[in-house]
Order: C-alpha cells, then sequence, then structure tokens
C-alpha cells in the first residue's frame, strides 16, 4: 500500500494535517506533502474533501505458504490449577471466529496439573486442547513459556493466536510473535473477519484512548493479537461438548530458564484484582485525603467489589500502583462501576469504557465523567457515600 | 555495569484533543515528550549506576527532533545518547522496531542492562521491550517495580495483577519497569549546560548490519487498516438533590427497576 497526493487536485486547504493521526502530512508551498511518519492507514483519505489523496493497495510479497496455517488458538492463562477469565472469554469469541473461518477452534494450555482445565476449555466451545503439562511449566516462566507455545506454533501452525492482555499475556506474546516472526495486535476490544480479505480485523485503542485503530496481519501467521480481559462475554459451559486432547510433549532444559522465581509476595487484603471484579469501586482527587478511601473500601466490602484509583490519587501516593485504572494501569470491565470524585479525564476514561454500568458520583455538575456516567448524583462523596454504604448494608439483609 | 536505555519521544496524549466536528484529532499545540514510562527507566539506569558504577547510553528511534528527548535525558545524567534515524525506518510496527534497535545495540557493543519504560502511551502496546529481548536472545523481565544488583545478577520485584513476583537473573538481561519503580529527578542546571553542548551520533540504515526487508513499513507484518473516534458512552440519568440521602435513595431506586441489583 501507498498512500499518495494528486498535487493537481489538493487545494491546500490543510484539513488532511490535521486529520492525520501520526503528524506524517506536512504542507509545502500550499500542497499536502507525506513525510516519513506516514503508516499508510487512509485516515486522511477520508478526510480529504475533493479526493486528493489515494491509497493504492500493494501486493506485499508473502514468503511462507498461508494455507498450510489453519485454526484458532486461544492460549489458556492459569495459576496453580486455576484459569484466568479472560481464556474462557477468548473461547466464546474464538468460537465466532473458527465458524466465520471454517476452521477449528483450539485451546492451548501450559502448566503443571492442569488436566482438568481442558475439559472446561472443551465445555467453553473448543475442538481440541493442546496441553503442556509438565512440572516445569509448575509457574508462569518467561523462558519456559515462550519455548513450548512457540514450538507448538511452528509445530501446528494456527492461522490465529488469540491471549488474554494480562501481564504475563503481554510479556508472553510479543516474544511468541517475535520468535516466530509474525505480526502482533496489543490490547485489542474488538475482534471480527474482514469480510473483504477473510483476515482478522484487530480494533484497538491508540493515543491514550484517542482513537481507535483497526490493524490486519495479511502476510504472515499465525496473525496474532492480545485482547483485553471482560471485552467478551464469558460462553455458558456445555458438558456434553466432546473434544480432542493433544498431549504436547516439549521439554525445556533446565539451561534454557534464565530467571529464577525466588518468592511471591502477596499485597493488601482488599482485592485490587480488577481485571476480574464484578463490582468496582473508584476514588479520585475528590475524596480530599488518603484517609477518605476508607469509605471506598467500606462500599467495595459491602458489595463485594475490589478497589479501584485514578492516577491523580497513585500519583499523589494515596493508593499503590496495582490500583490504578486508566491508560496507563488496568483496563477493567466490571458490571458496576463507582467513579466517586473522578473527574473523567480521557486517560481514566479509557480504562473503564467496557463497564456494562457506570454510575458517579462528583460535585462538580460540570465533571467530563457524567457525561459516559448510566447514573450520576452530583453531590459531595464525603456525604453521599455513607448514604449509599447504608442503603446498600439494608438491601443485603433484607 | 553498561546500561542501555530505550525511549521514544512521544505526543503528551493527556493533552491530545479530538475535533468534534472532523472527529479527527487536533494535534496543534500537543507537545512531543519524552515517554513517561522511560522517564523512569532512566531515572532506574541512573540509579543502578550511581550504585555500582558504570555507564548509561541512552538510544532512540526517530525523526531528527528525537534528539531533544536524548538531549533530556543528557540533562538527566545519562553518560552517552545515540539516534537511530532514517526515512527507510518510518511506519515500522513493533517487530521492525524492535529489531531495528536490536541492530543498533549490537552496533553499539556489549551491555549487561537493557531498560525500557514499560509501554509508550502513543502506541500503549509494551511489546518493543520483550521483542527487542527476542531479537538480542537476552531475557525480558517485565513490569519491574524495583531492581537490586547482586554480583553479575538482577533480583527484580515484578508487578502481577494481584501481587509483585521476585526474580533473579543473569546479565545480560532487558528490564521493563512501571511508574511506582522510582520518582524520576530533574534535570540539574549543569546537566542541561552538558546536554546542550553534547554532539549526538546519529546511526542509519547503512551503519547498521540489517535486512532491508525487515525495517521500515515493509518490514512490519501488522498494517493499519482503519483509523476511527472511539464510540461514545451517552450521558445517562442525573440525580440532583440537596440532601445526600434522597440522592442515594434515589439512585437505589433506579438500579432496582433497572434490575441491576
Amino acid at each position: 500500500m501507498a498512500v499518495n497526493i494528486l498535487k493537481e487536485t489538493c487545494i491546500g486547504c490543510g484539513t488532511c494535517v490535521n486529520a492525520c493521526p501520526f503528524g506524517a502530512i506536512a504542507m509545502e508551498t500550499n500542497k499536502a506533502v507525506i513525510t516519513d511518519g506516514c503508516t499508510q492507514c487512509g485516515a486522511c483519505t477520508e478526510a480529504c474533501p475533493v479526493a486528493a489523496i489515494i491509497r493504492e493497495e500493494q501486493e506485499k510479497l508473502g514468503t511462507i505458504d498461508k494455507d498450510s496455517y489453519k485454526g484458532v488458538w486461544v492460549y489458556i492463562e492459569q495459576t496453580g490449577g486455576l484459569a484466568k477469565s479472560v481464556g474462557y472469554e477468548l473461547l466464546g469469541q474464538g468460537r465466532k471466529l473458527a465458524d466465520a473461518l471454517g476452521q477449528e477452534l483450539a485451546a492451548v494450555i501450559v502448566g503443571y496439573g492442569i488436566k482438568p482445565l481442558a475439559q472446561q476449555a472443551i465445555a467453553s466451545g473448543a475442538d481440541k486442547v493442546y496441553l503442556a503439562d509438565q512440572e516445569e511449566f509448575s509457574h508462569y516462566n518467561t523462558d519456559a513459556y515462550t519455548h513450548v507455545v512457540a514450538d507448538m506454533i511452528n509445530t501446528y501452525k494456527p492461522s490465529v493466536v488469540l491471549m488474554g492482555a494480562t501481564h504475563d499475556g503481554r510479556d508472553l506474546a510479543p516474544r511468541v510473535a517475535c520468535r516466530v516472526g509474525t505480526g502482533l495486535t496489543a490490547d485489542c476490544t474488538d475482534l471480527s473477519i474482514d469480510e473483504a480479505t477473510g483476515l482478522v480485523a484487530w480494533t484497538r485503542p491508540a493515543f491514550g484512548g484517542n482513537i481507535m485503530a483497526t490493524i490486519l496481519c495479511p502476510d504472515h501467521r499465525p496473525q496474532m493479537g492480545t485482547v483485553r480481559p471482560k471485552v467478551f462475554k464469558r460462553p455458558l459451559m456445555d458438558n456434553s461438548r466432546n473434544g480432542e486432547i493433544v498431549k504436547v510433549e516439549t521439554r525445556v532444559q533446565a539451561a534454557e530458564i534464565r530467571t529464577k522465581l525466588i518468592e511471591i509476595i502477596k499485597v493488601g487484603t482488599v482485592s485490587c484484582n480488577l481485571e476480574e471484579a464484578e463490582v468496582i469501586v473508584s476514588g479520585g482527587r475528590g475524596m480530599g485525603k488518603p484517609e477518605n478511601f476508607t469509605l471506598i473500601e467500606e462500599l467495595a466490602n459491602v458489595l463485594g467489589g475490589a478497589v479501584g484509583a485514578s492516577r491523580a490519587v497513585v500519583d499523589a501516593g494515596w493508593k499503590p500502583a496495582l490500583h490504578q485504572i486508566g491508560q496507563t494501569g488496568k483496563t477493567v470491565g466490571p458490571k458496576i462501576y463507582f467513579a466517586c470524585g473522578i473527574s473523567g479525564a480521557i486517560q481514566h476514561v479509557a480504562g473503564i469504557s467496557s463497564s456494562d454500568i457506570i454510575i458517579a458520583i462528583n460535585k462538580d455538575k460540570d465533571a467530563p465523567i457524567f457525561k459516559m456516567a448510566d447514573y450520576g448524583i452530583v453531590g459531595d462523596v464525603m456525604e453521599v457515600l455513607p448514604e449509599l454504604i447504608a442503603e446498600f448494608k439494608e438491601l443485603k439483609q433484607d | 555495569m553498561d546500561i542501555i536505555v530505550c525511549v521514544k519521544q512521544v505526543p503528551d496524549t493527556a493533552e491530545v484533543k479530538i475535533d468534534p466536528a472532523t472527529n479527527s484529532i487536533i494535534r496543534q499545540g500537543v507537545p512531543s515528550i519524552l515517554n513517561p514510562f522511560d522517564k523512569h527507566a532512566v531515572e532506574a539506569a541512573l540509579r543502578l549506576k550511581e550504585k555500582n558504577g558504570g555507564k548509561v547510553t541512552v538510544i532512540s528511534m526517530g525523526p531528527s527532533q528525537a534528539k531533544d528527548v536524548l538531549k533530556e535525558c543528557i540533562a538527566l545524567g545519562a553518560d552517552e545518547a545515540v539516534l537511530i534515524s532514517d526515512r527507510a525506518f518510518g511506519g515500522a510496527d513493533t517487530l521492525a522496531t524492535s529489531y531495528t534497535l536490536a541492530a543498533a545495540i549490537r552496533k553499539l557493543g556489549s551491555f549487561d542492562v537493557i531498560l525500557c519504560g514499560k509501554q509508550s502511551i502513543d502506541g500503549d502496546t509494551a511489546q518493543v521491550g520483550p521483542e527487542l529481548a527476542e531479537h538480542l536472545g537476552v531475557v525480558p523481565i517485565t513490569y519491574a517495580a524495583d531492581i537490586e544488583v547482586n554480583g553479575n545478577a538482577v533480583v527484580v520485584k515484578r508487578e502481577q495483577e494481584d501481587c509483585y513476583e521476585v526474580i533473579e537473573a543473569k546479565f545480560p538481561v532487558l528490564i521493563t519497569v512501571v511508574k511506582s519503580i522510582n520518582e524520576p529527578r530533574h534535570a540539574s542546571v549543569k546537566g542541561v549546560m552538558k546536554a546542550n553542548r553534547k554532539n549526538i551520533p546519529v546511526l542509519s540504515q547503512q551503519d547498521l548490519e540489517i535486512d532491508g526487508e525487515r525495517i521500515g513499513l515493509k518490514g512490519s507484518p501488522t498494517q493499519v487498516r482503519r483509523i476511527f473516534a472511539p464510540s461514545h458512552r451517552v450521558q445517562g440519568e442525573i440525580i440532583e438533590s440537596s440532601s445526600a440521602k434522597e440522592a442515594a435513595h434515589l439512585l437505589i431506586q433506579k438500579l432496582s427497576e433497572a434490575k441491576i441489583i
């Protein structure tokens, strides 16, 4: 592909300069010029009022036999034999992609003593499970896991590989993609099949959530992406489903494992596992001072939820970074999200937009958070929160 | 110990606004900054050097303006800075970027530790660090919230979703850092003066042993198909009441009616 400006047609209006998300168009002697930063995304072609910008499709010379790659794979992340929800969520969406492509859906599970997870993956939609069940995989290890997953890809040649955009997923996926020499799209919030090409269309936020980009991987296989937790609904399990379990015998030599896990430090008593939480109560600068977070914790406790915090609160040292929600923190998608004393800066909003219901409490009625909240209370959080806690406690007793 | 820090110049996405009429990004007036995560990586490098001795070299791939962020790193205390810049590198995705950075690092010589920010705030992929490690054949440790040096090894506190892992690895190692790792210092006047005088060498395609098919847009497996504005949630019901008790009660009522609770 190449983006070109038709000099004759260009009227020098400059609309494309502003439309380019990468700042790659400049004006020279009243004509637009494409510069080095161009990624050929085509945003300018749509913006040009006189159709002076064209994007030419150009065949890349593929060096691999794409047709030999078949099937949709979902990597099921587990710790201590417990699978993270995102794996099942991806099996649900992976099933749709596999059906649209007319190919099989397989789950990939790496760990130790994880056999029960295979049946759950099949019940969640997988036709096949690749199971790497060895002692050296008992805890996530970047070298061992990269080795085994890359090995499986090279052996069985899937067309598509989906992983959860968790900490370990974002550690593993780029190493595997690099090792097998393919493209990887990070932190997707939507997946579909591009009708024109039959390729996976990976959609993700960029620029701090200010724009969305849809990305294709046309000439390399497998097509790989990480997908944020809670974007897709977890499918209901159907235990009558049957599937094949393939035992993966790949072993990793001790010398190939260059990191050693010394210990695991558990933190806090209040849950900060925001990625998996059904209810999140979050506080921002509007909470006034760190001590006031006891109200946030109390409401979270009553609702069985987790505690979140805005970037400002974490930067000020009121809450540890593990609680931070937003573009530079965690991305969440609970059933109910309470934003207490959070103004709703774009960088925070980018992390909460896939919540089912957003409830905002803020004393500034013009706070941007109200523009996206399903319910809002204009009022002082320090007065409203105790009342809400009392109401929810009462409900619980009934 | 020899430390290399990879940094990126990014638009300050917190300052980015969307033109509601055209749904496009308004770039005018948006400052270009040192990627905030990378600033913490530079700080981590300086602290490692202060404690263990050695040299800090900062590298960046980008257009010639990216020299600004390299000078900023020199002002903060880095010893050397190198810009990797060539038209042919333009439009690179994470695979082509990490491949190019790897070639530049090989050219620079040996290293004990490579530090990167967890991710950039414009691309947000967090992929270049682990991919760079893979190209160089060194082990990556991601999400570092603390780094200690123990002889010829590092002990890293790695942030997980709900806990920390303490991981040890021998040099050479690549570490990506989260913001909680440290509080970056400000540049000193002396540092700024040093940065002003500093000559920043540029490595182009011909300076590197590199396969022309694997760089820039041509070497990028992923292609941007379409850019569009995110769909916005619509405003729901706003409760304004002088009594907090009444407001809370009204909310509960509405949530029950909508069968949310």
